[in-house]
């Protein structure tokens, strides 16, 4: 499995690509991006971010304004979709309603003009992979959100493309189901060893499926890394409370040197932190810590901890976790998580702890 | 308001789910909603009193008409509203000598008898009429006869011979005949171009009478024609209003509903000014040098007059239906089909068009049936040969007073429409027509 794309040459390549839908906004500025051969690569940003713009230059219903847009070595940007041989699972199915789920996958063979045994070979295989075998003389009317996802997902895949693309494809299910499909469609596509490019604007869904997600906001990518180095690194204050959950502490920095960066919180508090994007002391900063990471019992913390006082203003039972809200450091939502165990204390509102994390999980971003 | 919880155990019969008291289910929830449905049956009252008076009963009322027609054996007072059996005793001597006959002097001496109470009545000049929808020229006959059947007597034969010859005409007996009873399949007859002989047997007219059938088939094609071209014209225009951004597409519905707020008379009036072989379109091609002067094309007064103002006046009865079916077809299809590999072409003939079929059936049927009966503008920019069905029954119903003939032809009419009806519904399913 290809986690970068670095090194080997780009299966799918976008060039300084910008693109303006009125001559006067930019929707996508400067996107350059490669994405390897067989990778799964999620683009990931709130709506209007201009990660669909993306996925549609891609696929051909839009053009590049400005910029290339190579597959496999070959500039694309003029030719019309159907020639460019990219399967695509679109955010409602878009399952053909006056036809049965076997026509509807038959079509793209059809249009390829492939013989009719064949066709049909074809077309049992791949509705037996998404385990739809049975539903082929149905109309997508007849069938539930789920068997229609798996479907769409069929259909995209029946003409063996190399690439597939996929907008929001999970969006219309409900949770479970979502969940479920997440890891189908991972499945799927490491089986068959296709390149997919997936948009949404779920970031469980980006960090579960993909090798490497690109955070998009405002037209540009953020920060294009691995799920885990996405969450535990985040690269600016954009990524870190998009990707997860987030506590944010505001201050200045005091002084930098050798790796750590200590700041001083408005609430006064002095604390070490991780510089990510600061660069001299007098900047103002946001620190960042994941609530997981942040410690309710002082008992608990190494030496080198750092030890808050916070005030419970909030205790939820989550079944599987407490999530516990806090005033600390001048801030009101100030967020811990704590895994249910039976040693753990459930706190009281009123209450006054000391709460503590490592200074590695503490990051400096900018304000 | 019972309590509906079903209980099994308790139900009467098994399988027979009963409320919590005992009742049957069924009858429990039926008396339940009464209320709510007489409220509904109460709201819907005028409406269904409104289509039963205007519209049933006129319908039941001209299928009658159609095959009742007491001109021969009925007399109706206009003043007193009195009814009075008339020419009795003729039709008893018919009911007595079978068809084909001679009228012998006994025929004669009946119809002497009917044609003194005719006089008295002052009823000769609409027995006449009657028998002169069989037999046209015969009404006079009638009239004359009665003015002067007071003061003939035995032999009645020589004496009605002498009034007029024509009483020697076998068609007119067998016509009088025919029309001595009220009930009678005359008039379909006539409306499809055949008639009765002398015996009895149905023939088809004479060549140069014959004229409804030939007018059936006109009506027909020229409805399918202007249907087909309303949807070739149509098609684009709704595909532009269902795609176009909001504010053009707004723009361009009210051009498209701007003929509605026009009065169709001035619509059609404007045709005739654009039309007429001095008209606007005839006077560009000459200054133009297109067409010499007196080669004027005559696009009016004609079928192409027909044709071109009718598709301009029910172009709006297709793009609607067609317009409120594309809006709901979503644009992913057509991008779908796209990144399936199917050309631009292969996307619109494939996925797009067969998901604007509803919208196509409904405005095609919609079109076809307005068109069927169509009257005001072939009435005034048809001329002879751009006339419809439509125009014949109106002339029959306002010139002619054949009232019976109109509504047999107005019957075939409803029943074609009510044929084509059936088979669309069979070829496309009547489920799948979409009006909005």
């Amino acid at each position: 499995m290809v986690v970068s794309a670095a090194g080997e040459r780009a299966f799918v390549e976008y060039d300084h690509v910008q693109k303006s839908y009125d001559g006067e906004t930019l929707v996508v500025k400067d996107l350059n991006l490669s994405i390897g051969k067989g990778e799964f690569l999620t683009m990931l940003g709130p709506s209007g971010s201009g990660k669909t713009t993306c996925l549609m230059m891609l696929a051909g219903f839009e053009t590049a304004t400005h910029g290339e847009i190579r597959l496999d070595g070959r500039e694309i940007n003029n030719i019309p979709p159907h020639k460019r041989g990219i399967g695509m699972v679109f955010q409602n199915y878009a399952l053909f309603p006056h036809m049965t789920i076997a026509e509807n996958l038959a079509f793209p063979l059809e249009v390829r003009k492939m013989d009719k045994t064949e066709r049909e070979t074809k077309v049992q295989r791949a509705l037996d992979m998404v385990e739809m075998g049975s539903f082929g003389g149905r109309r997508p009317s007849q069938l539930s959100g789920g068997q229609q996802q798996r479907v769409a997902l069929a259909r995209a895949l029946v003409f063996e493309p190399s690439l597939v693309l996929m907008d929001e494809p999970l969006g219309a299910l409900d949770k479970q189901l979502r969940e479920t499909m997440q890891f189908e469609i991972k499945h799927i596509a490491d089986n068959l060893g296709i390149t997919v490019v997936y948009v949404t604007h779920d970031q469980t869904e980006a960090l579960t499926m993909s090798d490497r997600v690109a955070v998009f906001e405002d037209g540009r990518i953020q920060q294009l890394a691995a799920p885990d180095e996405l969450y535990e690194q985040p690269c600016n204050s954009f990524v870190a409370q998009f990707i997860g959950e987030n506590n944010t502490l505001e201050g200045v920095v005091e002084s930098i040197h050798g790796g750590v960066a200590l700041v001083k919180l408005d609430s006064g508090d002095l604390i070490d932190t991780v510089p990510v994007n600061v660069n001299r002391a007098g900047e103002r900063t946001r620190v960042s810590i994941r609530p997981e990471r942040v410690e309710t019992d002082a008992t608990r913390l190494g030496p080198d901890a750092h030890t808050l006082k916070a005030e419970v203003l909030e205790f939820i039972y989550m079944g599987d976790t407490f999530r516990t809200r806090l005033r600390v450091a001048g801030t009101d939502d100030f967020i811990v998580k704590t895994r249910n165990a039976p040693d753990r204390a459930r706190l009281q509102p009123g209450q006054t702890i000391d709460i503590g994390w490592m200074p590695e999980d503490c990051r400096a971003l900018d304000a | 308001m019972a309590d509906l919880t079903a209980d099994i155990a308790t139900g009467s019969a098994p399988g027979r789910l009963t409320t919590a008291d005992g009742k049957p289910l069924k009858a429990a929830l039926a008396a339940a909603e009464s209320h709510a449905r007489r409220r509904a049956f109460f709201l819907v009252l005028p409406l269904l009193l409104f289509v039963l008076i205007t519209f049933i009963f006129p319908i039941v009322q001209m299928l009658h008409q159609s095959i009742y027609n007491p001109g021969f054996t009925l007399h109706r007072d206009v003043g007193t509203g009195v009814k009075t059996p008339i020419m009795i005793n003729v039709r008893n001597w018919f009911d007595e000598n079978e068809r084909g006959s001679d009228p012998d002097e006994s025929a004669y001496a009946a119809l002497h008898k009917d044609f003194l109470l005719l006089d008295e009545l002052r009823a000769a000049g609409s027995v006449g009429t009657r028998i002169n929808y069989d037999m046209s020229g015969t009404r006079s006959l009638f009239t004359k006869t009665a003015r002067r059947a007071d003061k003939l007597t035995p032999p009645f034969q020589e004496g009605f011979l002498a009034i007029d010859k024509d009483w020697s005409d076998p068609e007119v007996w067998a016509v009088m005949r025919g029309a001595s009873s009220a009930y009678t399949a005359n008039f379909y007859l006539a409306a499809v171009d055949l008639t009765r002989d002398v015996k009895g047997d149905v023939v088809s007219v004479d060549d140069n009478r014959a004229l409804y059938v030939k007018l059936f088939g006109r009506t027909l094609f020229l409805s399918l024609l202007i249907t087909f071209l309303t949807f070739i014209l149509a098609f684009p225009v709704a595909h532009l209003l269902a795609t176009l951004p909001l504010r053009y597409s707004n723009l361009l519905m009210i051009f498209v509903l701007l003929p509605f707020w026009t009065s169709l008379l001035v619509r059609t009036t404007s045709w005739m000014v654009l039309l007429q072989s001095q008209g606007v379109i005839n006077d560009a091609l000459v200054a133009g040098s297109l067409i010499e002067d007196e080669s004027r094309i005559q696009m009016m007064y004609n079928q192409t007059g027909t044709v071109i103002a009718m598709t301009h006046i029910l172009l709006p009865f297709m793009i609607l239906p067609l317009y409120s079916v594309m809006r709901t077809i979503k644009p992913v299809y057509v991008r779908a089909a796209r990144s399936l590999g199917a050309t631009s072409w292969t996307a619109f003939r494939r996925i797009y068009f067969p998901q604007t079929v509803p919208g196509i059936g409904a405005g095609a049927l919609l079109v076809f049936i307005l068109a069927v009966g169509y009257y005001i503008t072939p009435a005034l920019v048809g001329g002879a040969d751009g006339q419809l069905i439509s125009n014949l029954i109106a002339f029959h119903m306002t010139n002619s007073l054949n009232w019976s003939l109109a509504a047999a032809l107005a019957s075939l009419l409803l029943v074609g429409i009510l044929i084509l009806y059936w088979l669309y519904d069979r070829l496309i399913g009547i489920d799948n027509l979409k009006l909005g």
